[in-house]
């Protein structure tokens, strides 16, 4: 492929011809001055790329989306932002998914991330993904560029700095044309529902008569943006374009992939992680009905076969023999005992400090608490899939369901050890991501590229069952945190220490938005050999429990309502301080319930959006129900305020699935769960009463996708507490014996 | 050995084994593959089907257990994707990532020919599919709404 850093802009008439658009800042350009721009943080070699529009001759308008669809929305969330600049007819919108191609993401960091891949190791990928959705290496360009879809970004960045210019710029240009065609000045016309008109003479054009002279002008990179107050698309619960074909049985997931002569492969990977195969005798099943080779792989034994359920039974039956590489005797026991040990030692990093730090801790009366959380698995519905075909001229097609496209081209070329142009990747839509899917944690794609270079000609379809989905993620971190708090005679807390583990590095998500004048947070690093990655809202899925927990442990021992002890350490927090009393306000806070219920309430901010929730619960029995959810939702403003609720609202589950059941173990090595039975999660009786109220706020646009997790498993914690006195210091909530308290 | 399915009206002779699983002959002998893989062993609910009018698993069915039944699947439900749990199913804007969705359906589906009016809590005991996503509070208005109308 044609090295695209060159292309500066990408306007003109397309091979069908349609007008497609894109405003491409650049390397070497002066930074950028449109709106907001400033968020970026552009050094001199950075850059944003926007998306495409095409409009073409009838009038049809495609929006190409640079994300893969997981069931978030942004199909029709990111098209209504193109289409409100745009003054387009929503009727006449389109929308396609970009391909895997580096014209969509030709940034220095695109570059980079495909740079990285060429001389990656087991390590710098997980370490760089990491970095991808923390806060220190969050960038919009890094996104964008990568294709990524993840850290709750499409809208926050996609959306904001590619999708408005865009449509913004391809009006511009459709006005231009129009305006010459009349001889008017373009400030005389107006665009409405995909016309150009001129208001004084009446006279008016479509946007497909338009099209050919409008390819002639440069789209500019910094388009008038319509103020909020103008917009008529975004803000409307327009119906999700993806939504029809889901519910007939047509969406191609990956798992759907279908090609001539393909044949399926079924796999198992060395249960201990890093593990490697020694050895494994496949003379019982190299007969057997339809099996067409085993492969051995460095991690794993590979079945081929005509049919899946015949590589399934037939890999199952194999007794492959297993190098544990020292890691076959690691149990939770022992990773929990070195988290105890690393947080004891006085080898802890600091990360911030605020005032005198530590030494205010003798300022007021000691509260010290420690809490932890266990690994967790993803488990989206569609289990690890991907469909490789190795061809004798030595190029390499791929098919599969990635929260990057492009990523999953480089990473597959990677493991081929092939140019990136020998390479095709089609990306399809996921049955679920939560951030399973993202780069860095590929090895599904890698083994489906293996099983098809030891079998060269044929697709392969490689289906990993749900317990090797289950037994070979890359979990959410068991993560342990220990909090020491002063309270002034007031209750207020003067000091707030806190030590957590972490493998990667520190967390921006510990830094706690209270007003507190002395704080010291640190880190104790523990590595184990379990693979961890970013499981949906990354980071705040733990500090979020662990901090909204611990400040309700303070309440309690300054014997001030939660809520009220909240708004007065929230008092310069405008924003987070609306959010909190809405949701207390439509929860009732306050109000008595019947018995053994009780209320508990949380705030926690991710990914620039502030989110509260109250649960209420009734414990009967030592049975623990979540009742109800009422929550409040800062975005910003939401772009499609239906959309947003149904990810708040599935933020509330996956994060109620985790709360009361979900947890990974270690034994010999291994992860002992291994489906449905044994990680339970919750189902239609478990589902509470949901409520979502969104609020309006002048802040930048926030994710969707993400924040409602983090507030949901300290909500219900302090439920139970209210209810008990039994404070849930550690999940999930199944492990702990609960009691009603005698009143 | 040789049998015969009868899926969605029509009948398709297929060479398999007798425990064979019925979603992947669907899957890959038939080629229908809007009824998914979730879990294999019943668990999960992604792989529902109709078995003369009944809600059934199959990752667990063997093809000799539904000889000369009717099966269908989520394709064979409607010929436009528009019956009415279809429809309501839009209405409420319920799928996220869809992919448990063709289960979904044909669970609710059967349940609402047997039971036309369900409770909340008839739902809850009724439809033990696993959404990810988090969809349930959207299915249980869309039913609410199904079970209103009928």
């Amino acid at each position: 492929m044609a090295s695209t850093r060159r292309m500066i802009l990408l306007g003109g008439l397309g091979a069908a011809g349609a007008l497609v658009v894109g405003a491409v800042a650049y390397v070497g350009w002066p930074r950028n001055n449109i709106v907001e721009a400033d968020a970026l943080a552009a050094g001199p070699n950075e850059r944003f790329i926007n998306n495409w529009i095409k409009i073409a001759q009838d009038d049809t308008v495609t929006v190409v989306i640079p994300h893969c669809d997981m069931g978030t929305g942004i199909y029709t969330a990111l098209p209504q932002m193109a289409a409100e600049e745009l003054d387009a007819d929503w009727s006449k919108v389109k929308v396609e998914a970009a391909p895997a191609d580096a014209i969509f993401a030709n940034g220095p960091l695109g570059e980079g991330f495909i740079l990285s891949t060429q001389g990656m190791t087991d390590k710098d990928i997980p370490a760089f993904a990491r970095g991808l959705v923390s806060n220190t290496f969050r960038t919009i360009a890094s996104f964008m560029d990568l294709q990524v879809t993840g850290g709750s970004s499409a809208v926050r960045a996609t959306g904001v700095y590619g999708m408005r210019i865009a449509g913004a710029a391809a009006r511009e240009m459709l006005v231009k044309a129009a305006a010459a065609r009349w001889n008017v000045d373009p400030s005389a016309c107006v665009t409405r529902a995909n016309r150009v008109i001129h208001t004084a003479s009446n006279r008016s054009f479509g946007y497909g008569q338009l099209v050919a002279d409008a390819a002639t002008y440069s789209p500019s990179s910094t388009p008038q943006l319509k103020p909020r107050s103008q917009y008529t698309l975004v803000g409307k619960p327009i119906a999700r374009v993806d939504i029809p074909k889901k519910v007939n049985g047509t969406t191609n997931y990956g798992l759907d992939v279908k090609q001539p002569d393909m044949l399926y492969a079924a796999i198992r990977i060395s249960p201990v992680f890093g593990g490697k195969l020694k050895s494994v005798d496949s003379s019982a099943i190299d007969h057997k009905r339809g099996i067409v080779k085993t492969v051995r792989l460095d991690d794993a034994v590979v079945v081929i076969a005509d049919r899946f359920w015949r590589a399934r039974d037939a890999v199952a039956a194999l007794d492959p023999q297993w190098d544990t590489n020292g890691n076959g005797a690691v149990t939770s026991a022992q990773i929990d005992a070195r988290h105890n040990a690393a947080l004891k030692s006085d080898d802890l990093k600091k990360d911030i400090s605020k005032g005198d730090g530590p030494d205010a801790l003798n300022r007021g009366r000691l509260i010290e608490a420690t809490y932890n959380v266990p690994y967790l698995s993803h488990a989206p519905m569609e289990p690890m899939n991907a469909t490789a075909l190795w061809r004798s001229d030595g190029t390499l097609e791929v098919w599969s369901g990635t929260q990057d496209g492009l990523g999953s081209r480089a990473f597959c070329a990677k493991v081929a050890n092939l140019p990136m142009d020998k390479v095709t990747f089609h990306l399809l839509p996921m049955g679920g991501g939560f951030g399973r899917r993202l780069p860095g944690y590929f090895n599904f794609l890698e083994h489906a590229v293996r099983t098809a270079q030891a079998l060269p000609g044929k697709p392969i379809k490689l289906i990993w069952t749900r317990d090797q989905d289950m037994q070979h993620d890359y979990y959410r971190p068991n993560v342990t945190s220990h909090f020491r708090a002063a309270l002034r005679p007031n209750g207020m807390p003067v000091a707030w220490l806190n030590d957590y583990t972490t493998d990667s590095g520190a967390n921006s998500e510990a830094h706690i938005v209270y007003d507190i004048d002395n704080q010291a947070l640190r880190t104790a690093k523990v590595e184990t050999h379990i693979p961890t990655g970013p499981w949906r809202s990354v980071e705040a899925s733990w500090h979020g429990f662990f901090i909204e927990t611990f400040v309700d442990e303070l309440a309690h021992a300054a014997n001030i309502d939660p809520v009220a002890y909240r708004r007065r350490l929230l008092q310069h927090e405008p924003r987070h301080l609306a959010v909190l009393n809405t949701v207390a306000e439509k929860a009732e806070w306050g109000t008595p319930l019947g018995p053994n219920r009780a209320r508990g309430v949380a705030i926690f901010e991710c990914f620039q959006t502030i989110v509260a929730h109250v649960a209420e619960i009734t414990l009967s029995g030592g049975t623990l129900k979540v009742d109800r959810v009422v929550t409040a939702v800062d975005a910003g403003m939401a772009v499609n305020p239906d959309g947003m609720k149904a990810q708040i609202e599935g933020g509330i589950i996956y994060g109620l699935s985790a709360a009361l059941n979900g947890e990974i173990t270690i034994d010999k090595g291994a992860v002992v769960q291994a489906n449905f039975p044994d990680y339970e999660v919750v189902r239609l009786a478990d589902c509470p009463q949901i409520e979502v109220h969104l609020l309006t706020s002048d802040a930048p646009l926030g994710g969707a996708g993400e924040p409602g997790v983090p507030p949901l498993a300290p909500a219900v914690a302090n439920a139970v507490f209210a209810a008990t006195g039994q404070r849930i210091r550690s999940l999930p909530l199944k492990n702990h014996n609960l009691t009603v308290a005698q009143r | 050995m040789t049998v015969q399915l009868k899926i969605n009206g029509q009948t398709h002779t297929l060479d398999v084994e007798d425990d064979a699983p019925l979603l992947w002959v669907i899957r890959d002998e038939v080629g229908l593959t809007g009824t998914k893989f979730g879990c294999g062993i019943a668990q999960c609910g992604a792989c529902t089907v109709h078995v003369d009018g009944n809600a059934q698993r199959s990752c667990v069915t063997p093809v000799s257990s539904v000889v000369g039944k009717e099966i269908t699947t989520i394709e064979g439900i409607s010929a436009n994707g528009n019956t009415a749990v279809q429809q309501a199913w839009i209405d409420h804007q319920v799928p996220q990532c869809g992919y448990c969705q063709s289960g979904m359906i044909m669970a609710v589906t059967a349940l609402l020919k047997e039971n036309p009016h369900p409770s909340d809590q008839d739902l809850a005991n009724a439809i033990t599919n696993i959404c990810r996503c988090g969809t349930y509070p959207r299915i249980r208005a869309a039913v609410r709404e199904l079970a209103q109308k009928a």
